[in-house]
């Protein structure tokens, strides 16, 4: 008898599940919810699309407090904090801004946590001379309200504003020239951390690329330091970002990071937090559709419901309104570069899912919110970030997108900015987009004059909006992703013109998306669906 | 082809007005019955100079300047620099000399186009750096002031025209030259350029400036 031949398969590769937070989508599969902005969609996905779930939540630790206590008392290549502290030192505190963690964490912010304990520990010996400096860089500069929910009523008080305040770039007299390194990049540091006889860290590590020395490197730094490394060159070289290892970007901030670290004596403390984006009414958006209980789906119809009966300020202030449950996995302190290491294994374990082979059609849905838009509005320019940028490099090994493949997104792309956040981006879009998308183009014929716009410096000095070079800096940030994805399709744009402008399709849905990547890529694609947010990271096979 | 700032000043860069210049002038009067006669008058006419403010600079001009009718040359020049030194200096808004200084850093030539008095401006002009200046200058006959402007009066669409002129005779390309105002009145003056900017603006300015995407500042 003639031995039965192995049926050869056509289309899709045969599934074998490469981990728990991979599904995919069969017969009787739910539909799937997306986040299109201040929207949710329910989608029906071909059969055979992989969808990709980010990890629970690793459990918070029971006890912060102690968490860091230890870790001030058992740093890593260093004398333990207390050992480094006399009486009549100059020391300043640099905590990481309103970009982390996202959405902003339920109060107690885990920054408060730890600058209450320093500060104890500051007061019992003898350290009087304190300044906190929020280490916004050339993001907007945080309102009162918001430092003051950031660092609790009693710490605001006692140090604000005099005390406590955000950096300020373009300070003339807050800069200082530390050197440059050995290709020639120039390391200029905020003037109090750079007198300061200690800079103590406080940072939050939401997505690998954070951290490490990139907190004061760039978080104190001005725009002159910032050149050598957010620019179109090293973006296209960091394979991806979001991979310490392989990134250029990181590379070029460690060589600075050395130099900094020759001047100043940081002592840098870095935590990791759980994704519990979502918790209570809302937890069900973290959740596998095919384990939904009838609450859920009441919730999610509820939800909605109501959202669709809102205006869209409604429901972005609704959204903004709404903290992430995040709870403490790790804290460590010491010196930057083991400390980062070892955060970064607990950040990896927290998002790293194993994801084999990648796709033809990658679809992500834009949620409301991005590091650039708390309390504010998610603008085109942020909407490209958000997909060309953070969702592409969301990834270790190789992108989940083949070469030339097509990115889904989901959002109503409106043509809407914050006069007050993002003055600058308004212009870029506008006056820039419609003459070239070339990042190379933008950054030498436009970055410098926009940089050293008057208005856009003042306007960041004394308001609260984003430093005139920051739109290319975002248009930079997309630009691995520009590189690789062959096309992209907003479904659900409300017009034409957003979409045009960034180079992008349209689609009226999902489903037309999807049939117009079809006929891009071929019939028979592999479409993987990442199921942001929560944050989730392909360790690609 | 080189480029310009152009500024308003009177609310742009310093919180003072027209109206604060002509009453530290009633109020310094030769003799005290003219003072306190000359203070009570303008202080009674603020409604009317806001009204008419409100509806049209032309107006506004029209109805303020003839105040000055009378005043003697010397003694508006006399004054001038104690009006500086008491009441506008300490005026000037905290960010007006960042954004001068900045604006200085890129190379762009500093030019005041503004409605207050030519005696007034020097003074500031001279102590924010500033390279050129544009007034109205009141008309005296035989060193008293009539109460009418010497043409061209600076207002609305004439500052958008002398700009123009201006930048043709510099040799300024306009398109990269920066505006600064705080009024709706000077909407002529922030068109013309390639970088028009609200300073603190009043409502129907704000309102303009959003629907026009132009940066609004706030230098208070």
């Amino acid at each position: 008898m003639r031995e039965r031949q192995p049926k050869i398969l056509r289309g899709p590769v045969p599934r074998r599940k490469e981990d728990d937070q991979v599904v995919y989508i069969d017969n009787d599969s739910a539909p799937r919810i997306l986040f299109s902005g201040e929207d949710l969609l329910l989608e029906d996905l071909p059969i055979g699309t992989r969808v990709v779930y980010p990890k629970p939540p690793i459990e918070g630790l029971a006890n912060p407090g102690a968490a860091i206590r230890y870790a001030l008392n058992h740093p890593l290549d260093t004398a333990p904090l207390y050992a480094q502290l006399m009486p009549g030192m100059r020391v300043t505190i640099a905590v990481d801004d309103i970009s982390l963690p996202l959405p902003p964490m339920a109060t107690p912010d885990v920054r408060q946590t730890i600058i209450e304990i320093l500060l104890e520990l500051l007061d019992a010996n003898g350290v009087d001379d304190v300044h906190i400096v929020v280490a916004n860089s050339l993001h907007r500069k945080m309102t009162e309200a918001e430092m003051k929910r950031m660092v609790g009523a009693k710490i605001h008080e006692a140090f604000y504003p005099d005390r406590y305040y955000n950096h300020d770039a373009e300070d003339p007299d807050g800069i200082v020239h530390l050197g440059v390194t050995d290709k020639n990049e120039p390391v200029n540091i905020n003037r109090r951390a750079v007198e300061s006889d200690l800079v103590i860290y406080v940072n939050i590590n939401l997505v690998p690329m954070d951290g490490g020395h990139k907190s004061v490197t760039v978080g104190l730094c001005d725009y002159d330091s910032l050149r050598p490394h957010h620019e179109p060159e090293t973006i296209r070289a960091s394979d991806s970002y979001m991979d310490p290892k392989r990134s250029a970007l990181n590379t070029k901030v460690e060589r600075m990071g050395a130099l900094v670290d020759k001047h100043m004596n940081v002592f840098h403390i870095e935590t990791a937090l759980n994704n519990r984006m979502f918790a209570g009414p809302t937890a069900f958006l973290s959740k596998n559709e095919d384990e939904f209980t009838e609450f859920d789906r009441l919730k999610f119809e509820a939800m909605k419901w109501s959202l669709g009966k809102l205006p869209a300020a409604a429901k972005r202030t609704l959204f903004h309104a709404i903290p992430a449950q995040y709870q403490l996995i790790a804290c460590y302190a010491g010196k930057t570069e083991p400390v980062h290491e070892k955060i970064l294994v607990r950040c990896f374990e927290q998002y790293a899912v194993n994801v084999r082979g990648q796709a033809d059609i990658l679809i992500c849905g834009v949620p409301y919110i991005s590091p650039y838009n708390v309390n504010s509005i998610l603008n085109p320019l942020l909407v490209q970030v958000m997909g060309l940028g953070y969702f592409h490099n969301m990834y270790r090994g190789k992108p989940v997108l083949k070469k030339g493949g097509v990115m889904i997104l989901t959002h109503p792309c409106y043509d809407e900015f914050d006069h007050n956040h993002h003055p600058s981006y308004i212009e870029f879009f506008n006056r820039l987009l419609p003459e070239t998308r070339d990042a190379m183009k933008l950054r030498h014929k436009y970055e410098e004059e926009f940089a050293h716009n008057p208005s856009y410096i003042e306007m960041y000095r004394r308001g609260n909006a984003y430093h005139g070079a920051h739109p290319f800096f975002m248009w930079y940030w997309g630009e691995n992703g520009r590189q690789h994805i062959g096309k992209v399709i907003v479904a659900g744009a409300q017009n034409a013109h957003v979409p045009a402008m960034l180079g992008w399709e349209r689609a009226e849905s999902l489903t037309e998306a999807i049939a117009m990547a079809r006929s891009f890529v071929g019939p028979s694609p592999e479409i993987t669906l990442m199921h942001h947010p929560p944050i989730v990271m392909a360790d690609m096979e | 082809m080189g480029a310009a700032a152009f500024y308003d000043m009177d609310g742009t860069l310093v919180r003072t007005n027209l109206v604060h210049a002509f009453a530290y002038n009633a109020r310094n009067q030769q003799g005290l019955w003219r003072s306190v006669k000359k203070t009570l008058s303008t202080f009674a006419s603020v409604p009317l100079f806001l009204a008419a403010d409100f509806y049209n600079r032309r107006l506004f001009n029209d109805i303020f300047f003839v105040r000055y009718r009378g005043e003697s040359e010397d003694r508006l020049r006399y004054l001038a620099d104690e009006l500086f030194e008491t009441t506008i200096k300490p005026s000037i808004y905290p960010g007006a000399y960042t954004l001068i200084a900045k604006s200085r850093e890129l190379g762009l030539r500093q030019v005041l186009v503004t409605g207050a008095l030519d005696i007034t401006v020097e003074p500031l002009a001279r102590h924010l750096k500033i390279d050129d200046y544009v007034t109205n200058r009141l008309e005296f006959v035989d060193g008293y002031a009539t109460g009418r402007l010497l043409p061209p009066v600076m207002a609305a669409a004439t500052k958008a025209s002398w700009i123009r002129i201006y930048a043709e005779k510099e040799k300024l390309n306009l398109s990269d030259c920066y505006s600064y105002s705080d009024s709706m009145s000077d909407l002529p003056m922030l068109s013309v350029v390639g970088h028009p900017t609200a300073v603190n603006p009043d409502l129907r300015l704000r309102n303009t400036a959003l629907q026009h995407d132009w940066p609004i500042l706030d230098l208070r």
